[in-house]
């Protein structure tokens, strides 16, 4: 009798259970969402977390200036000729005489053919873009605090708050920085900022199509960065300067400055 | 006036300074943005506005949803290290709205030759054309297909991917040689110039073929002795083969 009780009671507890088994479901669904929610309010970009530097293979550069144009058309940057954010370079060194270094349109259109009958010794493109300097002078200059370097190790301009002096642009040794012709405001590589905070690779990075450019984590072991600077000899531009650059060239020419 | 007292004259002045540093206070308060220095000495909402532009260049990812195909095609060939942005622009308003906005296919000459047409500066090896010689007026894409770029028949001379050596041999001494005579070419390394590649000298008795001072080969040839002449080298450690300058 007590036996045939508890079977019954068991029954009813498996009724019971099925009955209930969508709202179960539902609970765990709602629970399981909001916990999805959460990890991905923790993914938000944190700025502090990261120390972002580029590689530039000179042996790779084929000087078709994609980069350039992409770079232009990311930021918006003026189309006329003068005005980059990241330009080719081309260097002939010729047997005697000066190194001579061209850009025409920054190489978004291709170069001309040089000189008939020059002895050229050697000959190469460099990309060219702001450096991204730890201890840049640029920052340094600035009166009003309108460029510094952003926690994540990129130096950027507040456009809002620069009053155009020209300070900057005059100290960067590597003619990095331009004033915008509409804003005037100092302009210059962001390294995609607004690319590289949300996961993308900086445009010009992204369409190089050598894979000249590499762009990454400094800090970080596994980095495509990392791999770049483990495998080649690399030096920086201007490094008598002290300003420490953040890109670095690997198969840079002496004459490269 | 008492003992201790200001005197007459600096009370207006005291009164004055301490309104010029209220004001001061004040002014700096309304003036400096809310976030200046929160970092550092800048406004630290310019990160954030920076961070807020607007993207044009979707990366090569957002592509594969829909055209994986194609990027599987590309991924095989030659091509494979070219995102698809490089030849068709900034696609972020196609991904966002396919059917309003088509990214533009370039199809002109104009655009292959900004990577292919013949330039000194750029490193040996890489596929260079001259666009005057090679097919002028013929659109590249009827005979090259861009997602998967094979030649399509193999090259009649070496000279159309090494061109830089074959100017510099074409005015030396060694402009009769064929490239074959010193190079051992497997027939395949046209279509796989990087992994099939083609095999050079690696020992001083191929210069010797017609170098050496027993060589059958006609007697203006300059001879050496192969026992004696710059012994523990190589021949082009010391001799350019393609422009060799020695007399």
């Amino acid at each position: 009798m007590d036996d045939q009780k508890t079977q019954m009671e068991r029954r009813e507890f498996l009724n019971t259970c099925a009955r209930k088994l969508p709202e179960f479901i539902m609970l765990f669904a709602v629970v399981g969402g909001a916990e999805i929610l959460s990890a991905q309010e923790e993914q938000k970009y944190d700025p502090s977390g990261h120390n972002y530097a580029m590689g530039i293979d000179i042996h790779k550069c084929i000087g078709c200036g994609r980069c350039a144009d992409a770079c232009k058309k990311e930021n918006k940057v003026p189309i006329e000729p003068r005005y980059f954010r990241t330009w080719v370079e081309r260097y002939i060194i010729p047997s005697a005489g000066e190194t001579i270094v061209d850009s025409p349109d920054g190489g978004i259109d291709g170069f001309p053919e040089p000189d008939k009958g020059m002895d050229i010794l050697r000959t190469f493109f460099v990309p060219k873009l702001c450096n991204h300097c730890a201890s840049p002078p640029c920052v340094q200059v600035c009166p009003v605090g309108a460029t510094f370097i952003s926690r994540d190790g990129v130096v950027l301009v507040d456009e809002k708050y620069c009053v155009g002096c020209r300070y900057c642009i005059q100290a960067c040794p590597y003619g990095a920085r331009y004033l915008h012709p509409v804003k005037k405001v100092a302009d210059k590589c962001t390294f995609c900022y607004h690319r590289i905070t949300k996961g993308l690779r900086p445009a010009c990075v992204e369409v190089c199509p050598t894979q000249a450019r590499v762009f990454g984590e400094a800090g970080e072991q596994s980095s495509p960065l990392r791999r770049f600077l483990r495998f080649n000899d690399v030096t920086v531009l201007k490094p008598s300067l002290n300003t420490s650059p953040k890109v670095y060239y690997a198969n840079a020419d002496g004459e490269v400055r | 006036m008492g003992k201790g007292a200001l005197p007459q004259q600096i009370v207006p002045l005291l009164i004055l300074f301490t309104a010029g540093i209220l004001g001061l206070f004040v002014a700096r308060y309304f003036l400096v943005p809310k976030s200046f220095g929160e970092y550092g000495h800048y406004r630290a909402d310019a990160v954030d506005e920076i961070a807020a532009s607007e993207v044009s260049f979707a990366g090569y990812k957002a592509c594969l949803d829909c055209h994986e195909d194609i990027y599987d095609l590309k991924q095989a060939s030659n091509h494979k290290g070219l995102a698809c942005e490089v030849c068709h622009g900034p696609c972020a308003k196609h991904v966002n709205a396919p059917d309003e906005f088509t990214p533009p296919a370039p199809r002109t000459r104009d655009f292959c030759i900004l990577c292919h047409g013949y330039n000194l500066s750029r490193p040996s090896g890489f596929p260079q054309i001259i666009p005057e010689l090679h097919n002028p007026g013929k659109v590249c894409m009827t005979c090259h297909n861009p997602h998967n770029p094979l030649l399509p028949h193999p090259p009649e001379d070496c000279s159309a991917c090494h061109r830089e050596i074959a100017s510099r041999k074409m005015v030396s001494h060694h402009a009769t040689l064929a490239c074959i005579d010193c190079h051992i070419v497997p027939p395949d390394h046209w279509k796989d110039p990087q992994t099939i590649r083609a095999w050079k000298p690696t020992n001083r008795e191929v210069c010797g073929k017609c170098h050496a001072e027993d060589a059958e080969s006609p007697k203006e040839i300059p001879r050496i002795d192969l026992n004696t002449h710059g012994k523990p080298y190589l021949c082009w450690d010391c001799h350019y083969p393609h422009s060799p300058e020695a007399k």
